[in-house]
């Protein structure tokens, strides 16, 4: 399973791309691994446009048919876009969780420390 | 979950699902293939064409002797010894006090030869409680989980797959009929038996041969669009055909009646069987709550262990048992125990969906029947 190196990553399976001109907006998504525990997504549950989020605290929800999984936010700011196409089409984080299958974009106010691609993968082989 | 040594046992054709590029999930102590690639494709595949499972780890009991039938009577809540040889029932065990220790599926091999198929997570209490219930018959009860791996090809194609590869005559072996004989050379027993809602059989071989058997079915089948399948679209094809699932709508504190399988139960054996009072007092009673088929209007699924509300006075009236978005429907099922006076098709009910009320509607059980 390859983790795309120019991204970063959370624990909890969700990957930040850090984009904008001032660097200040991150894409978020869950990675293939998670994306593979889960199952075929069903539903979406994303933050709303406006909305504020806190890194680290649940910001929506996953649905597989086997389960209800939280979405995490990666990263503290204010949702300025979500991804309506995996809202119509959940099926999207399961054929392309690292591009088609993004789920928001967070105009960020604060960032924890995040993984990079080497430190995610050893975290998944520990 | 794991077991309580903390390693999972592999199936004979672990190797295989690995090759294949399964996902593995712990269950009951086994590691076994959840899906392969998705599970709603699989779930298609075989209410379609077909679908071919490893489901090793489901435990196989075999009792023999001359008071085979008899013991049964007494341990099983149903009568076994009028099973005709060749031919299988489902069954239930219960406890004195009329709770399901674990459902099973009883094949009768021979006139003196039963099988008795019992669920992975319970096998370990079912072999020695029948031993137990069979004292003082003149028979002998087994544990011979290890002896057997079990594979299942389920779907609209599974009998033109089946019927390449057997010295058996497939058209002849009838719904719930099971016989001894070949598959692409191997001993089995063929079985026309499942848990999905659809035409299919299960067969049982050594261990040692279930990897050529997975690989002659697989072969046979390529041409028929069948498609390697893991438990969790199992357990949306269970689900769909309104089969309960033990531990989610069978479970020590339920008893047959309330999960809507009285039927099963034969009250009038002469001799009488283990937990008959109990049952015969809850059949005459009533029941309390009652197993309902339940439809949502929204995305979200019920799931198991969600509470149901009476949407006209909020109280809470039930509880979820099994939920998922079902492929078939498109839309997500459940089922749910909800009180008798509830329980009729067309009562609008609410699931409380981490908090939020979802309209949901009684359905008729099952909610997939396939077209004979």
């Amino acid at each position: 399973m390859s983790n795309p190196t120019h991204l970063r990553y959370t624990a909890e399976h969700e990957w930040i791309a850090v984009d904008g001109a001032g660097g200040d907006l991150a894409k978020v998504g869950v990675t293939a691994y998670a994306a593979d525990a889960l199952g075929d997504v069903v539903y979406v549950d994303l933050p709303g446009v406006g909305s504020g989020v806190t890194a680290g605290e649940t910001c929506g929800e996953l649905e597989s048919t086997k389960s209800v999984s939280d979405l995490y936010a990666p990263v503290t700011g204010e949702v300025v876009e979500v991804n309506g196409a995996v809202d119509a089409d959940p099926s999207l984080i399961n054929s392309d969780p690292f591009g088609e299958g993004w789920l928001f974009v967070v105009k960020v106010t604060g960032t924890p420390e995040l993984l990079d691609a080497a430190a995610y993968e050893a975290l998944l082989e520990a | 979950m794991t077991t309580p040594s903390g390693t999972p046992r592999l199936t004979p054709l672990h190797h295989v699902h690995s090759a294949l590029g399964a996902s593995f999930t712990d269950f009951a102590g086994w590691q076994m293939p959840v899906r392969y690639g998705s599970e709603t494709a699989e779930h298609r595949a075989v209410r379609t064409r077909a679908g071919l499972f490893d489901l090793t780890h489901m435990g196989e009991i075999e009792l023999t002797g001359t008071g085979a039938g008899a013991a049964l009577d007494h341990a099983l809540v149903s009568r076994p010894s009028a099973i005709g040889v060749g031919r299988a029932r489902y069954s239930m065990i219960c406890a004195e006090d009329g709770g399901v220790i674990d459902d099973l599926v009883v094949y009768r091999l021979a006139e003196e030869h039963f099988l008795i198929v019992a669920n992975a997570s319970n096998v370990a209490v079912v072999a020695p409680e029948l031993a137990v219930r069979a004292e003082g018959y003149d028979v002998q009860v087994r544990d011979a989980s290890a002896d057997w791996a079990l594979l299942a090809v389920q779907g609209p194609a599974s009998a033109a797959i089946v019927a390449d590869l057997t010295d058996l005559d497939v058209p002849s072996l009838r719904y719930y009929a099971i016989d001894a004989g070949t598959l692409a050379g191997i001993d089995v027993l063929l079985a026309r038996t499942g848990y999905t809602g659809e035409d299919g059989f299960e067969v049982y071989c050594r261990p040692a041969d279930a990897a050529a058997a997975w690989a002659a079915l697989s072969a046979a089948g390529e041409p028929h669009g069948l498609v390697p399948a893991g438990l969790a679209c199992r357990d949306t094809l269970r689900l769909e055909a309104g089969m309960p699932l033990y531990g989610h709508e069978l479970d020590r504190k339920t008893t047959p009646f309330e999960a809507g399988l009285g039927r099963v139960v034969v009250l009038d054996k002469p001799g009488g069987f283990v937990g008959d009072a109990a049952l015969a007092r809850r059949k005459e009673e009533g029941v309390q709550r009652t197993l309902v088929g339940i439809v949502s209007s929204g995305r979200r699924s019920p799931r198991a262990g969600y509470p149901v509300h009476d949407p006209a006075t909020g109280a809470e009236v039930g509880v979820i048992t099994s939920g998922a978005p079902s492929p078939s429907l498109e839309k997500p099922i459940a089922m749910a125990y909800v009180a008798p006076a509830l329980a009729a098709p067309g009562t609008r009910l609410a699931v409380s969906l981490r908090g939020t009320l979802e309209d949901a509607e009684v359905v008729e059980l099952p909610f997939y029947s396939r077209t004979r």
